[in-house]
């Protein structure tokens, strides 16, 4: 099979829907030369009218994206960082979001947002902040938040296809990161996990970025004898409730990791719905592991320091297999 | 040897204005130069825009500022620091994000400010700063002060919401902010020209009845002798003003894009051209010889003064410590 970069790999998916449905067409800032080069070639192969760079306005933008989505076309609305989501969130979240219901049904709304969401590369606060549980919160918006080349590619063939408004959030640090991909069509579904990992003593609960930092961590631990599932969630809304559930059944110990802030981060929703329908299966508490909540520092250091580890998730497993 | 300055417009400063905004524009020069080896070399995290080319814009305008005044800047920020009077050890420790930085190394090369001297910030957000230096504005108003507000930006920017609303909010309040575009004729690699139907920013002012005025910002004098217009006027309690500076990036949008651009063109080339030609250092440096305002020496000694102090910088920089444990929870509350 192929390895290609997470990069390369939503340049794929995005020239196969294209090329696959005329009603797709790809907005946003510079995706011409592509920034992060996820939308490069585009342009090239589909011109003008299907790749659209427009002004410095994620407001407009993302409200096009919303209006062109009510009459017919399939827009992909690239906003190139996830704090940029903050300009264009009104009309996510007052239309997008509301939209369908508020109209009685009327309207269908297939539209992408598409962003590379958290830290990790010394991009100072601007730039950084993780910003998918404000997505969570709304109605009707799904959120997909992928971990490996493979899981973008299908994931965001999924999204495109997907009638409902999708926040995409690729992460701003693993955009080098290589892995199989094949060249053949292949999706995958909305709302479902993936066990990167499997275990019997403990389940680790993540997505994007995280989701490395507990595979590291399952390795470490696994050479002191605790097996640790690793559930890659992708999907953050709807969750795949069901497989979590399964392997809490299974281990009776549940680590939620997230790049979010403790306050109304992902986390908090994951471990929350564990206490609730597995609290019977629970031989300790439910844990959850987060940013410190502070805007992301620019200093390498600090942001080290702020976001959830693997030694972390380490220690905190550790601590978890003493208590019980 | 024939200047590309308005003569004109420099002859009404005096000589002590003119080599005060040199001197503005020389630090910036040398301290964005040895940024842009720095990042070469991978010394520093993070993103970096250089302000090289746009000198005199912050220059021009912060001369006719006074210490009370505030400002507000932008991603390619380095150089508003430094024509308001920054300090170029905190800033450049700022930028390795060193605990002595001005921002004890929190914010980065996109985030320095210094409220001592009025500089509320640089803003990785683009059009980000423009609504806070209208509520500086308005705070300046209502206190009775007759401080004046100025926001730097850039030509994408007036593209943002936050231009339109901020123009309209400081109109009708009449508030005492200068609305400085920067137009480089790029928003990343898009050039301006495919972002807006119009040639001239400035004409944007009419729809909100405010002055809007051009200049170019590539002469220095010209830059302050428009500021100076339009700061007596916000003084005045006469409202705000949109300049328009034209003006070019010497390099790219940020430090390091060739490789990561693996080989895309988006530069015109005439403009290319022109960025080089309109040095506003070897204009200004032109203008003092000819003026006999200082001898070539002098300019040379003041050269190296400046280049010291430069490397002082990155000396206090890189001897200086990492941020610790603690700080990365401090400063959230008061
Ligand atoms: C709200 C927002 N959108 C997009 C970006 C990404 N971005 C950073 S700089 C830039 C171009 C800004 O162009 P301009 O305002 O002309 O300033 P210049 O870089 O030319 O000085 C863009 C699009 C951003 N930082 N913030
Ligand atoms: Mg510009």
């Amino acid at each position: 099979m192929p390895r290609k970069t997470y990069i390369a790999a939503i340049q794929a998916a995005l020239a196969e829907e294209m090329r696959r449905d005329e009603r797709v067409l790809l907005m946003g800032e510079d995706v011409r030369l592509g920034v992060f080069a996820g939308t490069r070639g585009l342009h090239a192969e589909f011109g003008d009218r299907r790749v659209i760079d427009p002004p410095i306005s994620e407001l407009g933008v993302a409200g096009a994206g919303v209006g062109a989505a009510a009459t017919g076309l399939r827009p992909v609305v690239d906003l190139m960082f996830g704090t940029f989501l903050y300009l264009a969130f009104d009309q996510i979240a007052n239309q997008a979001a509301a939209m369908r219901y508020m109209f009685g049904g009327q309207a269908t709304l297939p539209v992408v947002f598409m962003t590379q969401n958290g830290g990790g590369i010394g991009a100072g606060p601007h730039h950084s902040q993780p910003v998918h549980p404000l997505f969570m919160y709304l109605p009707a918006i799904k959120v997909v938040m992928p971990s490996t080349p493979y899981d973008v590619k299908g994931l965001l063939k999924a999204a495109i296809r997907d009638d409902n408004p999708v926040v995409f959030f690729n992460h701003l640090s693993l955009g080098g990161q290589r892995g199989e991909v094949p060249d053949e069509e292949y999706v995958i579904p909305l709302g479902k996990a993936d066990i990167k990992r499997a275990g019997s003593d403990v389940t680790i609960v993540a997505a994007g970025l995280m989701v490395h930092h507990a595979l590291k961590a399952a390795e470490e631990l696994a050479q002191a004898g605790i097996e640790a599932e690793v559930i890659d969630l992708r999907t953050l809304k709807p969750w795949d409730e069901e497989t979590v559930l399964a392997s809490v059944a299974k281990t009776g110990r549940f680590v939620a990791v997230d790049e979010s802030y403790p306050v109304c981060g992902a986390a908090g929703e994951w471990a929350a719905t564990v206490a609730e329908k597995a609290f019977h299966h629970l031989k300790a508490p439910v844990q959850r592991l987060s940013s410190r909540h502070v805007p992301v520092p620019f200093s390498p250091t600090l942001e080290k320091m702020m976001m959830p580890s693997a030694a972390e998730i380490v220690a905190r497993v550790r601590e978890l297999m003493a208590a019980g | 040897m024939t200047t590309l300055l308005d003569v004109a417009a420099a002859q009404s400063v005096a000589p002590e204005v003119v080599m005060d905004i040199y001197r503005r524009i020389l630090r910036i020069r040398r301290f964005e130069e040895q940024v842009g080896k720095l990042f070469a070399q991978g010394q520093l995290p993070g993103f970096v825009h250089l302000y090289i080319g746009a000198e005199a814009v912050g220059a021009g305008v912060c001369a006719a500022l006074r210490d009370d005044d505030y400002i507000i800047s932008t991603h390619r920020g380095h150089g508003h620091v430094i024509a308001k009077g920054g300090d170029m050890k905190r800033m450049m420790a700022e930028l390795f994000g060193k605990v002595t930085g001005y921002c004890k190394g929190k914010g980065g090369s996109m985030h320095i400010a210094d409220f001592e001297i009025g500089m509320l910030g640089a803003c990785g957000i683009v059009g980000g700063g423009i609504p806070v230096a209208v509520g500086a504005g308005l705070s300046a108003s209502y206190r009775g002060t007759d401080q004046v507000s100025v926001t730097f930006f850039g030509d994408g920017a007036a593209n943002e919401g936050s231009f339109h609303e901020s123009l309209n909010l400081a109109s009708v309040l009449k508030l005492p902010v200068l609305f400085v575009c920067e137009n480089n004729q790029y928003g990343e690699f898009t050039p301006a020209e495919r972002a807006m139907n119009i040639k001239d920013i400035a004409l944007r002012a009419q729809g909100y009845g405010i002055p809007g005025v051009i200049a170019d910002g590539t002469d220095p004098l010209a830059m302050y002798v428009v500021a100076r217009e339009a700061v007596a006027r916000a003084r005045r309690g006469e409202g705000p003003t949109l300049i328009e500076a034209k003006t070019h990036r010497k390099g790219g949008h940020a430090e390091g894009e060739d490789a990561f651009l693996a080989g895309q063109q988006y530069r015109l080339a005439d403009e290319k051209e022109a960025a080089q030609r309109h040095d506003p250092l070897v204009k200004l440096h032109a203008y003092v010889v000819e003026q006999g305002l200082v001898t070539v020496e002098e300019l040379e000694t003041l050269d190296q003064a400046t280049l010291q102090e430069v490397a002082e910088a990155v000396e206090f920089a890189r001897t200086s410590p990492e941020p610790s444990a603690e700080t990365l929870l401090e400063d959230l509350w008061v």
